[in-house]
Protein backbone atom coordinates (compact mmCIF):
# COMPACT_ATOMS: atom_id res chain seq x y z
CA UNK A 1 0.00 0.00 0.00
CA UNK A 2 1.35 3.65 -0.79
CA UNK A 3 1.40 5.91 1.73
CA UNK A 4 2.77 8.64 -0.21
CA UNK A 5 0.12 8.38 -2.50
CA UNK A 6 -2.76 7.81 -0.49
CA UNK A 7 -1.89 11.05 1.36
CA UNK A 8 -1.59 13.11 -1.69
CA UNK A 9 -5.45 11.45 -2.69
CA UNK A 10 -6.63 13.28 0.29
CA UNK A 11 -4.92 16.29 0.66
CA UNK A 12 -5.83 16.98 -3.68
CA UNK A 13 -9.39 17.49 -2.16
CA UNK A 14 -8.63 19.60 1.00
CA UNK A 15 -5.70 20.52 3.14
CA UNK A 16 -5.40 19.11 6.13
CA UNK A 17 -2.98 18.22 9.69
CA UNK A 18 -1.16 15.27 10.81
CA UNK A 19 -4.07 13.17 12.66
CA UNK A 20 -6.83 14.44 10.20
CA UNK A 21 -4.86 12.45 7.35
CA UNK A 22 -4.88 9.59 9.70
CA UNK A 23 -8.64 9.95 10.42
CA UNK A 24 -9.65 10.49 6.72
CA UNK A 25 -7.48 7.66 5.16
CA UNK A 26 -9.21 5.43 7.57
CA UNK A 27 -12.21 6.69 7.01
CA UNK A 28 -12.34 6.52 3.30
CA UNK A 29 -10.95 2.57 3.48
CA UNK A 30 -13.13 1.40 6.14
CA UNK A 31 -10.16 0.99 8.51
CA UNK A 32 -8.76 -1.50 6.50
CA UNK A 33 -5.31 -0.60 6.71
CA UNK A 34 -4.56 1.22 10.31
CA UNK A 35 -2.09 3.97 10.24
CA UNK A 36 -0.14 5.24 12.85
CA UNK A 37 0.31 9.35 13.06
CA UNK A 38 4.14 8.95 13.52
CA UNK A 39 4.00 6.83 10.00
CA UNK A 40 2.16 9.90 8.63
CA UNK A 41 4.74 12.90 9.91
CA UNK A 42 7.91 10.63 8.63
CA UNK A 43 5.67 9.96 5.24
CA UNK A 44 4.61 14.06 4.77
CA UNK A 45 8.03 14.90 6.02
CA UNK A 46 9.48 13.05 2.87
CA UNK A 47 6.79 14.58 0.63
CA UNK A 48 7.81 17.95 2.08
CA UNK A 49 11.45 17.24 0.44
CA UNK A 50 10.22 16.23 -2.38
CA UNK A 51 7.83 19.13 -3.10
CA UNK A 52 4.81 17.31 -2.97
CA UNK A 53 3.33 18.94 -0.04
CA UNK A 54 4.02 21.79 1.61
CA UNK A 55 3.06 23.82 5.21
CA UNK A 56 0.68 26.49 5.31
CA UNK A 57 1.96 29.87 6.53
CA UNK A 58 1.26 29.52 10.26
CA UNK A 59 2.41 30.08 13.94
CA UNK A 60 1.68 26.89 14.75
CA UNK A 61 4.28 24.12 14.22
CA UNK A 62 4.33 20.28 15.17
CA UNK A 63 0.82 18.65 15.15
CA UNK A 64 -1.40 21.54 14.21
CA UNK A 65 0.23 22.15 11.19
CA UNK A 66 -2.04 22.12 8.11
CA UNK A 67 -0.67 20.72 4.56
CA UNK A 68 -1.87 21.36 1.24
CA UNK A 69 -0.91 19.69 -2.15
CA UNK A 70 1.76 21.49 -4.66
CA UNK A 71 1.02 21.33 -8.25
CA UNK A 72 3.56 18.93 -8.43
CA UNK A 73 2.16 17.13 -5.82
CA UNK A 74 -0.99 16.84 -7.97
CA UNK A 75 1.19 15.90 -11.32
CA UNK A 76 2.63 12.93 -9.39
CA UNK A 77 -1.20 12.21 -7.73
CA UNK A 78 -2.62 12.29 -11.15
CA UNK A 79 0.44 9.79 -12.68
CA UNK A 80 -0.36 7.49 -9.95
CA UNK A 81 -4.36 7.27 -10.64
CA UNK A 82 -3.44 7.23 -14.89
CA UNK A 83 -0.78 4.25 -14.26
CA UNK A 84 -2.44 0.31 -14.05
CA UNK A 85 -1.23 -1.14 -11.06
CA UNK A 86 1.16 -3.91 -11.91
CA UNK A 87 2.58 -7.38 -10.07
CA UNK A 88 4.85 -8.49 -11.92
CA UNK A 89 7.05 -10.54 -10.49
CA UNK A 90 3.39 -11.66 -8.94
CA UNK A 91 3.28 -10.86 -5.29
CA UNK A 92 4.19 -13.28 -2.70
CA UNK A 93 1.34 -14.49 -1.09
CA UNK A 94 1.72 -17.66 1.54
CA UNK A 95 -1.02 -20.11 -0.07
CA UNK A 96 -0.01 -20.37 -3.14
CA UNK A 97 3.66 -20.94 -2.20
CA UNK A 98 2.58 -23.27 -0.12
CA UNK A 99 0.38 -25.16 -2.45
CA UNK A 100 3.36 -25.23 -4.99
CA UNK A 101 6.41 -26.17 -2.24
CA UNK A 102 3.84 -29.52 -1.10
CA UNK A 103 2.77 -29.94 -4.87
CA UNK A 104 6.54 -29.97 -5.46
CA UNK A 105 7.40 -32.25 -2.14
CA UNK A 106 7.42 -35.96 -1.57
CA UNK A 107 5.13 -37.38 0.90
CA UNK A 108 2.68 -34.23 1.58
CA UNK A 109 -1.12 -35.00 1.45
CA UNK A 110 -1.26 -32.08 -0.54
CA UNK A 111 -5.15 -32.65 -1.05
CA UNK A 112 -5.79 -32.45 2.85
CA UNK A 113 -3.85 -29.31 2.72
CA UNK A 114 -6.21 -27.98 0.07
CA UNK A 115 -9.33 -29.39 1.62
CA UNK A 116 -8.17 -27.52 4.83
CA UNK A 117 -6.86 -24.07 3.12
CA UNK A 118 -10.53 -23.95 1.44
CA UNK A 119 -12.77 -25.06 4.38
CA UNK A 120 -10.57 -22.34 6.05
CA UNK A 121 -11.20 -19.37 3.05
CA UNK A 122 -14.75 -20.41 2.66
CA UNK A 123 -15.41 -19.33 6.62
CA UNK A 124 -13.80 -16.35 5.56
CA UNK A 125 -15.92 -16.00 3.14
CA UNK A 126 -19.12 -16.43 4.90
CA UNK A 127 -17.96 -14.40 7.76
CA UNK A 128 -17.30 -11.29 4.95
CA UNK A 129 -20.54 -11.97 3.58
CA UNK A 130 -22.66 -11.67 6.94
CA UNK A 131 -20.73 -8.14 7.34
CA UNK A 132 -21.56 -7.68 3.86
CA UNK A 133 -25.52 -8.78 4.54
CA UNK A 134 -25.66 -6.05 6.87
CA UNK A 135 -23.81 -3.07 5.57
CA UNK A 136 -26.01 -0.45 4.33
CA UNK A 137 -25.08 0.85 0.94
CA UNK A 138 -25.49 4.26 1.02
CA UNK A 139 -23.81 5.13 4.56
CA UNK A 140 -21.03 2.88 4.10
CA UNK A 141 -19.87 2.51 0.66
CA UNK A 142 -15.98 2.29 1.24
CA UNK A 143 -17.00 -0.69 3.49
CA UNK A 144 -19.27 -2.08 1.52
CA UNK A 145 -16.44 -1.86 -1.86
CA UNK A 146 -13.54 -3.42 0.49
CA UNK A 147 -16.04 -6.14 1.11
CA UNK A 148 -16.37 -6.74 -2.44
CA UNK A 149 -13.08 -6.80 -3.24
CA UNK A 150 -12.33 -9.30 0.04
CA UNK A 151 -15.33 -11.15 -1.09
CA UNK A 152 -14.24 -11.50 -4.53
CA UNK A 153 -10.48 -12.49 -3.82
CA UNK A 154 -11.39 -15.01 -1.33
CA UNK A 155 -13.86 -16.54 -3.52
CA UNK A 156 -11.36 -16.31 -6.80
CA UNK A 157 -8.94 -18.24 -3.68
CA UNK A 158 -11.38 -21.08 -4.04
CA UNK A 159 -12.01 -21.50 -7.23
CA UNK A 160 -7.76 -22.06 -7.91
CA UNK A 161 -7.48 -24.23 -4.49
CA UNK A 162 -10.29 -26.29 -6.32
CA UNK A 163 -8.68 -26.28 -10.08
CA UNK A 164 -4.78 -27.25 -8.17
CA UNK A 165 -7.16 -30.38 -6.62
CA UNK A 166 -8.52 -31.36 -10.11
CA UNK A 167 -4.81 -31.09 -11.73
CA UNK A 168 -3.45 -32.73 -8.80
CA UNK A 169 -5.90 -35.62 -9.55
CA UNK A 170 -4.89 -35.56 -13.31
CA UNK A 171 -1.50 -36.40 -11.52
CA UNK A 172 -2.12 -38.83 -10.20
CA UNK A 173 -4.04 -40.91 -12.91
CA UNK A 174 -1.75 -40.42 -15.17
CA UNK A 175 1.34 -41.49 -12.75
CA UNK A 176 -1.27 -44.73 -12.10
CA UNK A 177 -1.66 -45.11 -15.67
CA UNK A 178 1.94 -44.84 -16.72
CA UNK A 179 2.54 -47.55 -14.06
CA UNK A 180 0.17 -49.92 -15.21
CA UNK A 181 1.97 -49.68 -18.86
CA UNK A 182 5.09 -50.51 -17.76
CA UNK B 1 -47.11 -28.54 6.84
CA UNK B 2 -45.78 -27.05 10.38
CA UNK B 3 -42.18 -27.06 10.28
CA UNK B 4 -41.47 -28.19 13.97
CA UNK B 5 -38.37 -26.82 14.56
CA UNK B 6 -36.54 -29.69 16.30
CA UNK B 7 -37.56 -32.26 13.40
CA UNK B 8 -34.81 -32.08 10.10
CA UNK B 9 -36.72 -30.16 7.32
CA UNK B 10 -34.07 -32.77 5.30
CA UNK B 11 -32.70 -35.74 6.15
CA UNK B 12 -30.03 -38.05 4.24
CA UNK B 13 -30.04 -41.17 6.02
CA UNK B 14 -27.41 -43.23 4.42
CA UNK B 15 -28.66 -42.82 1.51
CA UNK B 16 -27.37 -43.58 -2.01
CA UNK B 17 -28.64 -43.77 -5.85
CA UNK B 18 -26.99 -46.16 -7.91
CA UNK B 19 -27.59 -46.56 -11.46
CA UNK B 20 -27.58 -49.96 -13.36
CA UNK B 21 -26.75 -53.30 -12.02
CA UNK B 22 -23.46 -55.41 -11.66
CA UNK B 23 -20.43 -54.50 -13.39
CA UNK B 24 -22.38 -51.65 -14.77
CA UNK B 25 -23.23 -50.40 -11.74
CA UNK B 26 -22.46 -46.37 -11.48
CA UNK B 27 -22.99 -45.42 -8.33
CA UNK B 28 -24.08 -41.61 -8.62
CA UNK B 29 -24.34 -40.55 -5.01
CA UNK B 30 -24.00 -41.64 -1.78
CA UNK B 31 -24.08 -43.01 1.17
CA UNK B 32 -24.58 -39.34 2.46
CA UNK B 33 -26.45 -38.81 5.78
CA UNK B 34 -27.39 -35.36 6.26
CA UNK B 35 -29.66 -33.05 8.00
CA UNK B 36 -30.76 -29.64 6.92
CA UNK B 37 -32.99 -27.99 10.05
CA UNK B 38 -35.74 -25.49 9.37
CA UNK B 39 -34.72 -22.26 9.01
CA UNK B 40 -30.92 -22.84 7.54
CA UNK B 41 -29.59 -22.22 4.38
CA UNK B 42 -27.35 -25.07 3.28
CA UNK B 43 -24.87 -24.59 -0.14
CA UNK B 44 -23.84 -27.85 -1.48
CA UNK B 45 -20.88 -26.88 -3.67
CA UNK B 46 -17.99 -29.98 -5.74
CA UNK B 47 -16.81 -30.44 -9.24
CA UNK B 48 -19.28 -31.53 -12.21
CA UNK B 49 -20.43 -35.07 -11.84
CA UNK B 50 -19.61 -35.27 -8.20
CA UNK B 51 -23.92 -36.15 -7.56
CA UNK B 52 -24.76 -32.36 -7.13
CA UNK B 53 -27.92 -32.94 -9.06
CA UNK B 54 -29.12 -36.39 -8.33
CA UNK B 55 -28.95 -35.18 -4.29
CA UNK B 56 -31.00 -32.38 -5.05
CA UNK B 57 -33.25 -34.65 -6.84
CA UNK B 58 -33.61 -36.89 -3.85
CA UNK B 59 -34.60 -34.35 -1.54
CA UNK B 60 -37.30 -33.10 -4.31
CA UNK B 61 -38.92 -36.36 -4.31
CA UNK B 62 -37.85 -36.49 -8.20
CA UNK B 63 -35.78 -40.01 -7.62
CA UNK B 64 -35.70 -42.32 -5.23
CA UNK B 65 -32.67 -44.03 -3.50
CA UNK B 66 -31.48 -47.70 -4.25
CA UNK B 67 -30.17 -47.63 -0.65
CA UNK B 68 -30.73 -46.05 2.92
CA UNK B 69 -33.59 -43.12 3.53
CA UNK B 70 -34.39 -39.68 2.80
CA UNK B 71 -37.02 -38.03 5.31
CA UNK B 72 -38.79 -34.86 4.31
CA UNK B 73 -40.07 -33.22 7.69
CA UNK B 74 -39.57 -36.75 9.29
CA UNK B 75 -41.46 -38.03 6.34
CA UNK B 76 -39.91 -41.34 4.97
CA UNK B 77 -40.20 -40.87 1.47
CA UNK B 78 -39.95 -44.62 0.37
CA UNK B 79 -42.95 -44.87 2.69
CA UNK B 80 -45.08 -42.34 0.49
CA UNK B 81 -47.42 -43.15 -2.00
CA UNK B 82 -47.21 -41.62 -5.54
CA UNK B 83 -50.24 -39.95 -4.67
CA UNK B 84 -48.48 -37.91 -1.24
CA UNK B 85 -45.08 -37.95 -3.23
CA UNK B 86 -46.57 -35.40 -5.93
CA UNK B 87 -48.40 -33.78 -3.17
CA UNK B 88 -45.25 -32.96 -0.96
CA UNK B 89 -43.82 -31.64 -4.83
CA UNK B 90 -46.85 -29.23 -4.69
CA UNK B 91 -47.16 -28.82 -0.79
CA UNK B 92 -43.72 -28.51 0.53
CA UNK B 93 -41.10 -28.42 -1.93
CA UNK B 94 -40.36 -25.34 -4.29
CA UNK B 95 -37.47 -25.43 -7.21
CA UNK B 96 -35.63 -23.04 -8.57
CA UNK B 97 -33.57 -23.73 -11.50
CA UNK B 98 -30.64 -21.72 -13.57
CA UNK B 99 -32.86 -22.22 -16.47
CA UNK B 100 -36.28 -20.72 -15.32
CA UNK B 101 -38.87 -22.79 -16.70
CA UNK B 102 -41.58 -19.72 -16.55
CA UNK B 103 -44.47 -20.21 -18.58
CA UNK B 104 -44.48 -17.76 -21.44
CA UNK B 105 -47.88 -17.66 -21.98
CA UNK B 106 -48.82 -16.23 -18.32
CA UNK B 107 -47.95 -13.22 -16.95
CA UNK B 108 -45.40 -12.95 -13.40
CA UNK B 109 -48.52 -13.21 -11.08
CA UNK B 110 -50.54 -16.14 -13.09
CA UNK B 111 -46.85 -17.99 -13.01
CA UNK B 112 -46.56 -18.05 -9.44
CA UNK B 113 -50.34 -19.04 -8.71
CA UNK B 114 -49.83 -21.72 -10.92
CA UNK B 115 -48.73 -24.92 -8.22
CA UNK B 116 -51.74 -23.12 -6.06
CA UNK B 117 -54.59 -23.61 -8.94
CA UNK B 118 -53.17 -26.87 -9.65
CA UNK B 119 -53.55 -27.74 -6.14
CA UNK B 120 -57.23 -27.00 -6.29
CA UNK B 121 -56.91 -23.49 -4.77
CA UNK B 122 -59.59 -21.04 -5.79
CA UNK B 123 -58.17 -18.79 -8.19
CA UNK B 124 -59.00 -15.71 -5.54
CA UNK B 125 -57.12 -17.29 -2.94
CA UNK B 126 -54.49 -18.44 -5.02
CA UNK B 127 -53.78 -14.82 -6.64
CA UNK B 128 -54.21 -12.97 -3.00
CA UNK B 129 -51.06 -15.86 -1.92
CA UNK B 130 -49.05 -15.23 -5.61
CA UNK B 131 -48.87 -10.84 -5.01
CA UNK B 132 -47.57 -11.76 -1.57
CA UNK B 133 -44.75 -13.90 -3.04
CA UNK B 134 -43.93 -10.96 -5.57
CA UNK B 135 -44.17 -8.39 -2.72
CA UNK B 136 -41.78 -10.28 -1.14
CA UNK B 137 -39.51 -10.01 -3.99
CA UNK B 138 -40.09 -6.62 -4.77
CA UNK B 139 -41.77 -7.32 -7.81
CA UNK B 140 -45.26 -6.43 -7.04
CA UNK B 141 -45.04 -3.63 -9.88
CA UNK B 142 -43.82 -6.13 -12.40
CA UNK B 143 -47.10 -8.88 -11.51
CA UNK B 144 -48.92 -8.29 -14.58
CA UNK B 145 -46.01 -8.14 -16.98
CA UNK B 146 -45.04 -11.52 -19.16
CA UNK B 147 -41.69 -13.11 -18.65
CA UNK B 148 -40.03 -11.82 -21.71
CA UNK B 149 -40.68 -8.45 -20.69
CA UNK B 150 -38.89 -8.90 -17.54
CA UNK B 151 -35.04 -9.22 -17.03
CA UNK B 152 -33.14 -12.48 -16.05
CA UNK B 153 -33.19 -10.90 -12.67
CA UNK B 154 -36.22 -10.58 -12.55
CA UNK B 155 -37.70 -13.66 -13.88
CA UNK B 156 -35.30 -15.51 -10.95
CA UNK B 157 -37.21 -13.54 -9.22
CA UNK B 158 -40.22 -14.24 -9.62
CA UNK B 159 -39.20 -18.32 -10.10
CA UNK B 160 -38.21 -17.94 -6.16
CA UNK B 161 -41.55 -16.39 -5.22
CA UNK B 162 -43.29 -19.61 -7.30
CA UNK B 163 -41.03 -21.71 -5.04
CA UNK B 164 -41.96 -20.38 -2.02
CA UNK B 165 -45.56 -19.56 -2.35
CA UNK B 166 -48.20 -20.67 -0.26
CA UNK B 167 -47.31 -23.12 2.36
CA UNK B 168 -43.64 -24.27 0.64
CA UNK B 169 -40.92 -24.88 3.54
CA UNK B 170 -38.67 -26.69 1.66
CA UNK B 171 -37.00 -24.33 -1.63
CA UNK B 172 -34.49 -26.59 -3.60
CA UNK B 173 -32.19 -24.70 -5.75
CA UNK B 174 -30.02 -25.55 -8.98
CA UNK B 175 -27.42 -23.26 -9.56
CA UNK B 176 -29.98 -20.30 -9.31
CA UNK B 177 -27.54 -17.46 -10.59
CA UNK B 178 -25.55 -19.04 -13.11
CA UNK B 179 -26.97 -16.81 -15.45
CA UNK B 180 -27.30 -13.76 -13.93
CA UNK B 181 -24.50 -11.30 -13.45
CA UNK B 182 -22.56 -10.60 -10.33
CA UNK B 183 -24.92 -7.69 -8.79
CA UNK B 184 -27.97 -9.62 -9.70
CA UNK B 185 -27.05 -13.14 -8.62
CA UNK B 186 -26.12 -10.79 -5.40
CA UNK B 187 -29.61 -9.87 -5.34
CA UNK B 188 -31.21 -13.43 -5.90
CA UNK B 189 -28.23 -14.90 -2.79
CA UNK B 190 -30.48 -11.87 -0.36
CA UNK B 191 -33.95 -13.17 -1.22
CA UNK B 192 -32.93 -16.71 -0.48
CA UNK B 193 -31.20 -15.62 2.79
CA UNK B 194 -34.42 -13.62 3.73
CA UNK B 195 -36.44 -16.62 2.93
CA UNK B 196 -34.52 -18.80 5.20
CA UNK B 197 -33.84 -15.60 8.22
CA UNK B 198 -38.46 -15.75 7.72
CA UNK B 199 -38.14 -19.75 9.06
CA UNK B 200 -38.07 -21.50 5.47
CA UNK B 201 -35.32 -23.75 4.64
CA UNK B 202 -33.14 -23.74 1.44
CA UNK B 203 -30.91 -26.15 0.07
CA UNK B 204 -28.96 -24.40 -2.61
CA UNK B 205 -26.56 -26.04 -5.22
CA UNK B 206 -23.54 -24.01 -6.67
CA UNK B 207 -20.09 -23.70 -8.22
CA UNK B 208 -20.38 -19.80 -7.29
CA UNK B 209 -18.53 -19.67 -3.91
CA UNK B 210 -19.31 -16.07 -3.26
CA UNK B 211 -22.38 -17.25 -3.20
CA UNK B 212 -22.20 -20.31 -1.74
CA UNK B 213 -20.91 -17.91 1.16
CA UNK B 214 -24.23 -16.51 1.98
CA UNK B 215 -25.40 -20.34 3.51
CA UNK B 216 -25.36 -21.36 7.53
CA UNK B 217 -23.54 -24.12 6.19
CA UNK B 218 -21.71 -25.12 2.79
CA UNK B 219 -20.92 -28.63 2.28
CA UNK B 220 -18.38 -30.43 -0.26
CA UNK B 221 -19.06 -33.24 -2.44
CA UNK B 222 -17.07 -35.21 -4.17
CA UNK B 223 -17.41 -38.88 -6.38
CA UNK B 224 -20.38 -38.74 -4.90
CA UNK B 225 -20.06 -38.52 -1.14
CA UNK B 226 -19.56 -35.18 1.13
CA UNK B 227 -16.30 -34.38 2.01
CA UNK B 228 -15.53 -34.72 5.99
CA UNK B 229 -15.66 -31.48 7.45
CA UNK B 230 -12.16 -30.10 9.02
CA UNK B 231 -11.81 -27.61 11.82
CA UNK B 232 -10.41 -24.56 10.36
CA UNK B 233 -8.84 -22.11 12.66
CA UNK B 234 -10.52 -19.21 11.21
CA UNK B 235 -7.78 -16.38 10.78
CA UNK B 236 -7.67 -13.15 12.95
CA UNK B 237 -11.29 -11.08 11.70
CA UNK B 238 -11.44 -7.99 9.40
CA UNK B 239 -14.18 -6.35 11.27
CA UNK B 240 -11.77 -6.78 14.19
CA UNK B 241 -9.42 -5.11 12.51
CA UNK B 242 -11.41 -2.41 11.19
CA UNK B 243 -13.21 -1.54 14.47
CA UNK B 244 -16.79 -3.33 13.85
CA UNK B 245 -16.46 -6.27 16.14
Amino acid sequence: MSVRNSLLAILASDPAHGYGLKSSFEESTAGAWPLNVGQVYTTLGRLERDGLVQAEPSEEEGPRQTWRITDLGREVLEEWYASPVTSDPPARDELTLKVLLAAAGDDVDVSAIIHKERTATMERLQQLTRHKQKADPDKELPWLLLLDALILKASAEINWLDLCEERLEHRAQSKDGGADGR
Amino acid sequence: MDAKADVPMLAFDNAARVYGKGDKAVRALGPVTLEVMPGELVAIMGPSGSGKSTLLSLAGALDVPTEGRVCIHGKDLSQQSMAELAELRRRVIGFVFQDLNLLPGLTAIENVALPLELDGMKLSRARAAAAEALNGVKLSSMADRFPDDLSGGEQQRVAIARAHVGPRQLMLADEPTGALDSVTGELVMRLLRQQCDRGRTVVLVTHDAAHAAWADRVLYLRDGLLVAPVEAALPSSLAETAGRA
